[in-house]
């Protein structure tokens, strides 16, 4: 069972105390996608067995969703970090890259 | 046969003789016996039949690794299926009986399987029970569920109380031996909080038993001395009693313990369970003997070597008066050096290397014990028990050279660490050849939030096997945990320990090795499963390659005891079929808990009222008062319908509500509808993002319905959406859907549009909200207050703030059963006030509440859909036929996309309709409705199902609706739709709007 820390009221719970919500710094396609683009948004999900950029919602706390960079082999986690971003700020890329050399994450390294 | 002997029996305070009884019979043990070392000292050695042969079974172990001696214990309310002889202790009036025979232990019917061995290999009930289908229901089934399973289910309530406590350390030990005892040490002196965790009830491990010294002392001393600094330390807690269960992510592990299973008189929890945070875990768990596989070491009588010496230091137990040790390595002969030197016989060691032992072969010659070096058994005599052993040449086929006779076989095929606890949370194995086996891979140890190790492995479990390696490797292990923890352990050298200089290991697997398929077929790997050497051979053969395919065609390792004995010796026979070496075989997954736990223990206290709250209205009291027959609904509980007077039929009451409703009043309770206020400059915007329909055009005062879609464009929510300003929405959501759109609406606006100026809050327990239905509904509110709340000043889908009867509410006009309808919603303190209200004022309306079930009937009458029932997480509301509630204006809104893909977009779907039986019956709910021809499988197509169905009082006979291909295409045509018992209803396609279709009712 995972701890995390809420980066927004700063709690450190139990992996009870969130709900993981999927793959994070997802790009919304609506009407006028192609269907492969709205297929892939839908459905073809990120699933590494690594580092992996993860939606996390603080549900019995204070409600806001996050993202947690952490390594889905390792445990580790690198972070957590607001969740109205649209890419993984530069300290937590920086503590992956130290980690795990030449890792990339979708179109994020 | 086995005995107590006269002397012995260091955990035994034979001044305390205790009675329990054994498959009724009342037998004697002493305090500080186990039930197994209670039932061999009254020559119990035969304790169950074996799974699927029935062949007789004896106790082969003296702890957590036992296959064989499962019982059943205790009675009533405190009965317990499948426990261990082994790891329970004896207490006064204990009663159990064997398992898995019938009509009687000593005579069981089943055991003909055993004859039939030869026809009933691995795989066989896969192989003979496919074809044809018929027979697997009426033939197979019913006799593999008579004659297969352990033990009996309980019949009772649990009648103990079980806890849950949560506890934080520097550092958790895992097992109590020598080396968790000087891991803890360690860790302690550094200044950590330790927690030190044992099993069993008694410290020390084996290391009493198989005795040697450390810095110059006798072990048992030493055990005593390093408890008694442990307990004098204020950060060192110890427990007995207490298993590592497993070890999970971030240093999460979960301890059981029993608490009183020894003392069941005594009050308290029966079993806790730990739900620990350690920074560092420590697994001093020690390692368990393998049995060898020869033919009939499954007859009772045949016993780990190292528990025939646990039964005769530790309880004064002989097993037999004649032993025949049998070993691959030089362990074995401390059983043979410790029953002679108790006076017993042992005939001779059969040691399978060449080269016989080590230092402890001049101790065994020197006590006058025959050794035979490359020797194997070719074969134990015996049925209910050892009557002798043939002797063989190792590297032969197995011809016998001799027969010894004996009454006791104690073998010893080597050692394999306890690697659960390590590998439950990614920790690595490698295998080690000298020793043969599989230890932890120290470089790869589970991983916690750092990244870095939080699992550090001590002693056997770690591969060390003799006391001196053991004792080094521990007091490290201490070290590196409380370093890791955090603390500064000062410098200190390890105790220095002696042990006996050993020969290498011969890695046998199979005696002799080349045994012919009688003895293969002969030679038990698992016990508790009935898997045979031959079995996984089998496996092989037929391409079961992988350790995981072979594991499930063969059962092995599959039993309550999840292969403590047989998975090692069963994939190195895998191996061996397959010519790999054993580490390319590898093993299966190591999965939590480590021994089985009771349920009790996982569910702790939430049992009964308290296994989940409840969430009641402020109205509840009054239900439950009047009648009230409940439903659950989500965490709430809603009248289903209220029962006039006691015996009233539940179909009757559900009847006279809808018949007042309709025809003068009736009162719904709401409360427990989702009330999420959506607020902020941008709330219209949002809300059109979020509905099919437009929400931003509509008038403050006014109400819309709107339907709610996934992202994926299937219909999830529905329900009214009132705007009270110009900045603000109430959005009325389905009592179940209360928290998860709000959810939905948060995940929304934090992650996708955070910079829309919105906020929502869910005020669902903050209003009471109470229907008010019928043609005189507007005359009992005219009762109440002064307001205008007339058609004209309060028209149909539209809402106000009145006084009812002295309190301030706001009535919305709108209907969800085709009546003349306001729901009125107060503060939830009002609530029940108000309630009260409404029943005086609408006495002269002979008023009714009414339930859940009238709601249904009325809403399906007027065909009004309900999320869940016309709804599955599959229908889009184009299938419903709401184009209505889709607006075509906007640009985007959630599904908007998502229904424009093609199989959304076909015209070929299930669309509703109403559908009415030609008999005037009720259509069985979920039924489907055929069509010609049958699929791929050969079973019959269909073409629709029901999705709602009920005997409406109003028209006097069944109604329904239902999802039917090109439904709406089809009016007038009747469709056969079978029933469970083989009859057929036909139903003819109808408008789904039963009554009223006009909606003259409700706009009045």
């Amino acid at each position: 069972m995972l701890i995390l820390t809420c980066p927004c009221c700063g709690v450190t719970g139990e992996e009870t105390e969130f709900h993981q919500g999927g793959e994070a710094h997802l790009k919304r396609f609506g009407p006028g996608s192609s269907d492969n683009e709205f297929h892939d948004y839908l459905f073809a999900k990120e699933n590494p067995k690594g580092v992996h950029l993860e939606r996390w919602r603080h549900v019995y706390g204070c409600g806001k969703w996050f993202i947690a960079a952490r390594n889905t082999v390792t445990l580790e986690v690198y972070g957590t970090y607001s969740a109205q971003t649209t890419e993984p700020p530069k300290d937590i890329r920086d503590r992956i890259s130290a980690k795990v050399p030449g890792w990339s994450w979708r179109e994020f390294a | 046969m086995s005995t107590r002997l006269a002397t012995g029996g260091r955990l035994l305070d034979k001044g305390r003789a205790l009675e329990f009884t054994f498959n009724g019979k009342r037998l004697k043990g002493f305090e500080g016996d186990t039930l197994a070392s209670a039932l061999l000292a009254n020559d119990q050695m035969m304790v169950g039949r074996s799974f699927k042969y029935h062949r007789p079974r004896g106790i082969v172990a003296s702890g957590a690794e036992e296959p064989n001696a499962l019982f059943n214990m205790g009675e009533g309310g405190t009965f317990e299926p499948n426990q261990r002889a082994t790891t329970t202790e004896l207490f006064g009036g204990l009663t159990c009986t064997s398992q898995n025979h019938w009509p009687s232990l000593e005579f069981d019917v089943g055991a003909i399987n055993n004859r039939l061995a030869r026809f009933l290999p691995a795989g066989f009930y896969y192989k003979m029970f496919m074809h044809p289908r018929p027979l697997w229901k009426h033939v197979y089934e019913p006799f593999i569920r008579q004659s297969a399973g352990l033990g009996k289910a309980p019949r009772d309530r649990d009648a103990d109380t079980y806890e849950h406590v949560y506890a934080f350390y520097d550092v958790v030990v895992i097992g109590g031996g020598i080396a968790g005892l000087l891991a803890a040490r360690e860790a302690g002196r550094a200044g950590a909080k330790v927690l030190l965790m044992e099993q069993t009830a008694h410290w020390g491990g084996r290391a009493p038993v198989d005795g040697g010294t450390v810095d110059g002392q006798p072990v048992d001393k030493v055990v005593e001395e390093i408890l008694s600094e442990l307990s004098d330390m204020p950060n060192v807690t110890l427990r007995l009693r207490l298993m590592g269960a497993g070890v999970y992510d971030h240093g999460y592990l979960l301890g059981y313990e029993r608490v009183r299973d020894h003392q069941p008189a005594d009050k308290g929890p029966r079993h806790r369970l730990w739900r620990i945070r350690a920074a560092q875990i420590v697994t001093a768990t020690g390692a368990i003997e393998r049995p060898l596989s020869f033919a009939g070491n499954d007859i009772p009588g045949v016993m780990l070597a190292s528990a025939v010496r646990d039964y005769a230091v530790d309880y004064g137990v002989s097993i037999g008066d004649r032993t025949v040790v049998v070993t691959n390595n030089d362990d074995a002969y401390l059983t043979a050096i410790c029953l002679k030197k108790l006076g017993l016989d042992v005939p001779a060691i059969i040691d399978a290397r060449p080269h016989g032992a080590s230092q402890l072969t001049e101790e065994a010659k020197a006590l006058g014990i025959r050794i035979e070096t490359g020797k194997g058994v070719a074969k134990v005599k015996g049925g209910r028990r050892v009557t002798g052993v043939a002797i063989c040449m190792q590297a032969g086929e197995g011809s016998a050279m001799e027969e010894i006779a004996c009454d006791a076989v104690a073998m010893s095929g080597g050692w394999s660490p306890v690697v659960h606890l390590w590998s439950h949370c990614g920790g690595k194995l490698i295998w080690d050849d000298e020793k043969a086996m599989f230890r932890p891979d120290v470089d790869k140890a589970p991983t916690g939030a750092s990244g870095e190790a939080f699992v550090v492995v001590a002693g056997a479990a770690n591969g060390a096997l003799g006391l001196a390696d053991v004792v080094a490797d521990a007091h490290a292990a201490g070290q590196t945990a409380a370093k890791a923890a955090g603390h500064k352990p000062k410098k200190s050298a390890a105790p220095k320990a002696d042990s006996p200089s050993e020969n290498a290991i011969a890695p046998i697997w199979l005696m002799p090795q080349g045994a012919k398929y009688e003895l293969r077929s002969k030679a038990w790997l698992d016990y508790q499963n009935d898997v045979k050497v031959s079995d996984v051979q089998l496996a092989a053969r037929e391409g079961f390659e992988s350790v995981e395919h072979a594991k499930r065609y063969t059962t092995l390792g599959m039993a309550t005891d999840q292969g403590k004995l047989s998975n090692i010796n069963g994939l190195a026979i895998l191996s061996d079929a397959l010519n790999q070496p054993i580490p390319q075989t590898g093993t299966t997954t190591f999965r939590p808990p480590y021994t089985p736990i009771s349920m009790g223990a996982i569910a702790g206290a939430a049992r009964g009222p308290i296994f989940q709250p409840l969430r009641r209205t402020p109205m509840h009291g009054w239900h439950e008062e009047n009648g009230a027959y409940w439903e659950p609904v989500g965490h709430w509980r809603r009248p289903y319908t209220f029962r006039k007077m006691p015996g009233e039929a539940i179909e009757t009451a559900v009847a006279r509500e809808i018949k007042q409703t309709r025809d003068s009043l009736g009162l719904l309770d709401a409360s427990t509808l989702g009330k999420l206020v959506v607020k902020g400059p941008d709330a219209g915007k949002f809300l059109d993002m979020l509905y099919t329909n437009v929400m931003s055009t509509l008038k403050p005062g006014r109400c819309r319905y709107g339907l709610m879609c996934s992202e994926n464009g299937f219909l999830m929510d529905d329900g009214v959406v009132a705007r009270l300003d110009e900045d603000t929405f109430l959005c009325h959501t389905t009592t179940g859907g209360a928290d998860h759109i709000h959810a939905h609406m948060e995940d929304w606006l934090q992650c996708e549009w955070w910079d829309w100026k919105v906020y929502v809050a869910n005020l669902t327990e903050q209003y009471a909200q109470i229907a008010v239905v019928g043609p005189n509904a507007r005359k009992t509110l005219e009762n109440l207050t002064e307001d205008d709340i007339s058609a004209e000043a309060l028209p149909f889908m539209a809402w106000t703030d009145i006084t009812l009867g002295g309190i301030p509410a706001r009535a919305y006009r709108i209907s969800f059963s085709g009546e003349l309808s306001y729901e009125i919603a107060v503060d939830a303190g009002q609530g029940r006030a108000l309630w009260d209200k409404l029943l005086e004022a609408g006495a002269e309306f002979a008023v009714t509440p009414y339930g859940t079930e009238a709601l249904h009937v009325m809403r399906a009458e007027k065909g009004f859909i309900m999320i869940g029932d016309e709804t599955d997480g599959t229908v889009i509301p184009q299938d419903l036929n709401m184009e209505w509630a889709i607006s075509k204006k906007k640009d985007d809104y959630l599904g908007k996309r998502a229904q424009a893909r093609s199989f959304m977009a076909n015209p070929d779907r299930w669309k509703l309709v109403g559908l009415e039986t030609t008999d005037g019956s009720v259509l069985p709910d979920g039924a489907y409705a055929v069509a010609d021809g049958t699929n791929a499988n050969g079973q019959r197509n269909v073409q629709g199902r029901v999705t709602s169905s009920y005997y409406s009082p109003t028209l006097g006979r069944g109604i329904a609706m239902g999802l039917v291909h090109n439904g709406p295409d089809r009016m007038g045509e009747v469709i056969d739709i079978p029933k469970v018992d083989g009859t057929v209803i036909k139903a003819k396609i109808v408008s789904p709007v039963f009554y009223d279709p006009e909606g003259e009712k409700q706009n009045v």
